[in-house]
């Protein structure tokens, strides 16, 4: 049987750079930047992985990265993935997505376990609206940032928009369940996008 | 310990891990309607609650589906639906990653990639969306225009925003 554990680490360290020592050592980085992280863990991510330990190039982080975003599951959550499978398999992966999640976890339980026990208190609870609403405004924005790069896109402006407020309408206001709606509409669209591009591939060459 | 309705809530999100595509907020409106709307798990300011403790908390922010585990059924709930949301996705992208690396430029990844694009900003704009209405009221929505605003055109550190969201409300004015 062949593994592909090993064969992939052998090609990054053949590129000179940096590597971790252990996956011991991937699971003590991916805590400390983890623990960094507050709103968002990609920017940490780059600046550690990339300029300050030197693991990946700009180059391989810009690949994981956009991998992961096309994948399901938390983007950031892919990266760690990807980079601790790239120097030790499956125990790199595994030491690498630990290292992300255990103590951010005991940490938010932690205060969740605050949050059951003083959420009466007209002032926590107040907190907490107020830190509510300023969630949901994040959700938007980052909605509104992504949007912004929907022009480039092969199906259209005006068929991103379609297909963006269809979903929309589907999900939060006729309360549909998430999987038909995804299955069906995202299939639509992949297949559209597809015959975009392939006629424009055909027009190229 | 384990109910019929902990098996199929777990079950689903099992399924919801792989349509999460942009990460688990993309599916949270879906985990709103199950866990508040059909099984009553949780409430709205549960839910809301959930997702700002993990927005302020460091980490990733996946970690507000352990936050809903956890009110709905103690350190067992958490673990158990952390796991859940985690696992497919997670065995999925530990594949793709060996198996995508060359196949990148691939016309049916490209296609995959652009038509899921406005799906993720439609999706993320009904969890705006069940977000802002699970908070009473409305005075909150000019706090929600607000940091939507700031997050898409300034760089102010989403931090900032959380805390300042949480000291308008504890003096009472959101």
């Amino acid at each position: 049987m062949q593994r592909s554990d090993g064969r992939a680490a052998q090609n990054d360290v053949a590129t000179g750079q940096g590597s971790p020592a252990s996956p011991t050592q991937l699971f003590v980085a991916f805590t400390l930047l983890a623990l960094q992280g507050f709103g968002g863990v990609i920017a940490v991510a780059q600046r550690v992985l990339v300029e300050h330990r030197q693991w990946l190039t700009r180059e391989q982080f810009i690949e994981i990265l956009s991998l992961a975003q096309v994948l399901p599951g938390p983007n950031v959550c892919n990266v760690a993935l990807m980079t601790g499978d790239r120097f030790f398999g499956w125990r790199g992966a595994f030491a690498a997505l630990s290292g992300m999640m255990v103590l951010p976890l005991i940490i938010v339980l932690g205060v969740a376990a605050l949050y059951a026990q003083y959420a009466t208190e007209p002032a926590v609870a107040g907190a907490f609206r107020g830190m509510g609403a300023v969630a949901a405004g994040l959700v938007v924005g980052t909605a509104l940032k992504l949007a912004s790069a929907l022009g480039s896109n092969p199906m259209g402006v005006r068929v991103c928009w379609l297909a963006g407020a269809t979903i929309f309408m589907a999900v939060a206001l006729l309360r549909l369940p998430l999987v038909w709606v995804l299955l069906v509409l995202g299939s639509l669209a992949a297949t559209f996008a597809w015959t975009r591009l392939r006629t424009r591939n055909a027009g190229d060459g | 310990m384990l109910s019929a309705d902990w098996l199929n809530l777990l079950g689903h999100f099992l399924l919801l891990s792989l349509l999460s595509i942009g990460g688990a907020i993309t599916v949270a409106s879906d985990m709103h309607r199950v866990m508040v709307d059909q099984m009553s798990l949780i409430s709205d300011a549960q839910f809301s609650a959930a997702i700002a403790i993990a927005q302020a908390s460091p980490g990733p922010n996946v970690l507000f589906v352990a936050v809903m585990g956890y009110q709905a059924a103690g350190i067992a709930g958490a673990v158990a639906i952390l796991i859940a949301i985690m696992l497919p996705s997670t065995t999925l992208a530990l594949f793709a990653a060996r198996w995508g690396h060359e196949r990148r430029h691939w016309l049916s990844v490209r296609a995959f990639k652009a038509g899921m694009a406005p799906m993720v900003v439609g999706l993320l704009m009904a969890t705006g969306w069940i977000l802002a209405t699970a908070i009473e009221g409305w005075h909150h929505l000019v706090l929600t225009a607000l940091t939507a605003l700031l997050v898409w055109k300034s760089r102010l550190h989403l931090l900032v925003l959380v805390v300042a969201g949480g000291v308008l409300g504890a003096l009472g004015w959101i």
